[in-house]
């Protein structure tokens, strides 16, 4: 095959603590070397001014099929993955069916080689059926691929479920993401519980809801010693608990998407469906606690927790219409814009979020640029201004309250294997 | 007689808008502009019992995907008062059962060429999605638990009816403060007009935020009584999915309701109002009620009032 240099970039590769402006060689689809010399025979591509970076990893996103097509399909998700610059994601199995068979993630798995677009990791359900009561075949289901265990957007009611699911993963070493939500403090809840929820009258779910899951959670994983990831953190409070225990050494890991670090509780003062999600919008104090957990660490991974649905179900009444946000295209600019830019995070910091550290989650050998690795490799456009729209996104669905915004920086170049899949220029 | 009324009456400066959404986002000078129009209608009507045909050629629509005979007979009346043609609509016998969207249902009825819809829905927020897909006028009736703009306002006026300027009056709203949409749309309107505004109940359903603009918050509704030129006692709510906010009707009864023996520590002039239905015996007794400090009915017939002149002063409002 071909060899391929990319030239004068600023690699920015956490996994190495590199972070320096030079020319990177892929060979065979993987990476060859640095700092090599042209010898003129080479393909190269020009990356001056851009930050080179190993491919980004979402490890939550919603692809909707089986049986959600008209939200997104693998085929569409996954192109949408590559336009955000993600060269790998890990689906969720809130599927339907949902997947908690090996016929399940072997249908996900032959659907995205079949697309040829980002690389596609499996999680697959920890309760049977999805439903919360028995634990789902999680041997067979690693056997077929599977990578991790979650019941997506369900959170693990049952403590004894939750104990149950982490000690029978100790022994193939697979992580269980929960979404941390105790569902009868949050029951009909569209909104943060606050001052806003207050005014407008709209039933809240309150950050309470969140963090005494996550104290239960961090409790399990201390006590059977297993792998607990937590999706989608929100709250100041659950941030405090992941500190606290992470510094008595547990193997927990916590994760935000950019809506709960960007948007506050007031966004829903327009009513708009585009804003209501789960975990919700909350109020300043605990987006300014996420950002101080993302500063110190205490929040390991950022993720798009890609949301799709299709117009006409966002166009309902505000209780009617589904949760969820499609992200996977505006994640990245998010994370330059409001995390970046304004220096919270700095470079290497932010890329290890979205690089090493979800792979790590899902022992993934993903999010590096180290020779011999996968030429999976993200070129990205620091300053690059684009204004969000609509027409624009290749997601099937476009529930985006981020629709209109100008944001900064994207991904102008996606490498997959060494192969050029997403070029923008 | 009323055409030549009709004739002197000015669209005041100050009104601009195409809904009437909530009471909120209302200026001190919008909400004087609907209060002084509906005063203005209810002498120009006497006592809204004449017909005053401002709105004659115009069609309104009542759009209830709630249950209500008091609020959408009010609407309608004071439709007919104008002079306008109503059409009905009734979310159970309605194209909704057959799969219809909210806003597919309320297109369809805007190309019967309605000017004004009025509407009320279970859910917050859905007036405003009605108004952003529709081109004619839209008047909330209720959206859930968020406002009920003209409900806040016939209270107010039957307030400054008797009472006259508002500013300083100490007004008392007592019940189930997170599940009214009255009581909100009074909070903003009565702060807007200067009154002390107190919000009593159980303090499962009466939230300390409401602090943060400036209103008293108490659970004791002995303690603030002697205070109070106003009670305006809000309708408690049994049907509940989850734990029960209170324990019993009983218990709330015993904290809340407005009895003879609450009435003796009371102002000599207090004013006893309730938006309705009351739940006789539960948040007001029958000699309460009927007695002579309720204006109770008052309040319906300046419910008639203010609608009109919501009716009016959105209809000839231009789409901008």
């Amino acid at each position: 095959m071909a060899s391929l240099r990319i030239q004068n970039g600023r690699v920015i590769d956490p996994s190495q603590q590199m972070d320096r402006v030079t020319n990177l060689l892929v060979e065979d689809g993987r990476i060859a070397g640095y700092d090599a010399p042209a010898n003129g025979q080479d393909e190269i591509l020009d990356a001056s001014g851009k930050i080179v970076t190993p491919g980004l990893v979402d490890i939550h996103v919603e692809l909707r099929e089986p049986g959600r097509e008209e939200d997104e399909t693998i085929r569409s998700g996954t192109a949408a993955a590559l336009a955000g610059g993600f060269t790998s994601i890990a689906c969720t199995p809130n599927t339907d069916p949902p997947i908690d068979t090996q016929a399940g993630v072997e249908f996900v798995r032959q659907k995205a080689a079949r697309a040829g677009n980002c690389h596609v990791f499996v999680l697959a359900c920890v309760s049977k059926n999805r439903d919360g009561k028995e634990l789902a075949e999680i041997g067979s289901l690693v056997e077929s691929g599977a990578v991790g265990f979650t019941d997506a957007n369900r959170p693990v009611h049952s403590t004894e479920l939750m104990r149950r699911a982490l000690e029978y993963c100790l022994m193939f070493g697979s992580p269980i993401l929960n979404h941390p939500e105790v569902l009868e403090l949050s029951h009909d809840g569209i909104m943060h519980e606050g001052v806003t929820s207050t005014v407008l009258g709209l039933p809240g779910m309150p950050a309470d809801a969140e963090d005494v899951m996550t104290a239960r959670d961090l409790r399990l994983a201390e006590y059977t010693g297993g792998r607990l990831h937590l999706m989608n953190i929100s709250s100041g409070g659950s941030v405090d608990l992941i500190r606290r225990y992470k510094a008595r050494g547990i193997p927990a890991t916590a994760e935000i998407c950019p809506a709960n670090f960007t948007l506050t509780d007031e966004s829903l003062r327009t009513f708009d469906s585009n804003c209501k999600v789960n975990p919700p919008l909350r109020s300043r104090e605990h987006v300014d606690a996420c950002i101080d957990g993302l500063k110190d660490d205490t929040i390991d991974v950022i993720a798009s927790g890609h949301a799709p649905r299709a117009s006409e179900k966002k166009l309902q009444e505000l209780d009617r219409a589904p949760f969820g946000m499609a992200s996977l295209e505006t994640t990245l600019a998010l994370v330059i814009t409001q995390l970046i830019k304004p220096g919270h995070l700095d470079w290497p910091q932010a890329i290890a979020k979205m690089t090493i550290n979800p792979a790590n989650v899902l022992k993934l050998d993903k999010g590096t640029l180290k020779v011999g690795a996968a030429a999976d490799i993200t070129i990205i456009d620091p300053d690059r201004q684009w204004r969000v729209a609509a027409d624009q996104f290749v997601s099937a669905s476009q529930n985006s309250p981020f629709v209109g915004w100008d944001l900064e920086g994207r991904a102008v170049g996606v490498l997959v294997d060494g192969q050029i899949k997403y070029r923008l220029d | 007689m009323s055409t030549e009324i009709a004739d002197q009456i000015q669209r005041p400066a100050h009104w601009t808008r195409r809904h009437l959404l909530d009471l909120e986002s209302l200026s001190v000078e919008e909400l004087t502009a609907l209060l002084d129009t509906a005063a203005t209608f209810k002498r120009a009507t006497d006592g809204c019992r004449r017909k005053l045909p401002l709105l004659a050629g115009k069609t309104t629509a009542n759009l209830f995907f709630e249950n209500s005979t008091r609020t959408r007979t009010s609407f309608g009346l004071a439709a007919r008062r104008l002079g306008a043609d109503v059409v009905e609509f009734t979310a159970s016998s309605s194209s909704l059962s057959k799969g219809e969207t909210f806003v597919d249902t309320a297109k369809n009825i805007e190309s019967m060429n309605v000017d004004v819809m009025v509407m009320r829905h279970r859910t917050p927020g859905t007036p405003k999605l009605l108004a952003e897909h529709v081109d004619c006028a839209v008047v909330n009736a209720g959206d859930g638990t968020h406002e009920h703009p003209t409900q806040g306002l016939l209270d107010i006026m039957t307030i400054r009816e008797t009472r006259g300027d508002l500013n300083g009056l100490t007004v008392a709203l007592v019940g189930d403060i997170a599940h009214s949409r009255t009581a909100r749309s009074n909070i903003w309107g009565l702060l807007k007009l200067g009154a002390h505004v107190i919000v009593c109940g159980p303090s499962t359903l009466v939230s300390r935020h409401w602090e943060t603009f400036g209103v008293e918050v108490a659970y004791n509704l002995d303690s603030i009584l002697p205070r109070c030129d106003v009670l305006n006692l809000l309708r408690i709510q049994f049907e509940r999915q989850y734990t029960r906010p209170f324990p019993s009707v009983r218990e709330y009864a015993l904290l809340y309701a407005m009895n003879r023996q609450r009435m003796a520590c009371a102002k000599d002039d207090i004013l006893i109002m309730a938006p309705g239905p009351i739940n006789r015996g539960v948040e007001i007794t029958p000699d309460v009620a009927d007695g002579p400090h309720s204006v109770i009915l008052h309040q319906v017939t300046n419910g008639l009032a203010v609608r009109m002149a919501a009716l009016w002063l959105v209809a000839g409002t231009d789409k901008t």
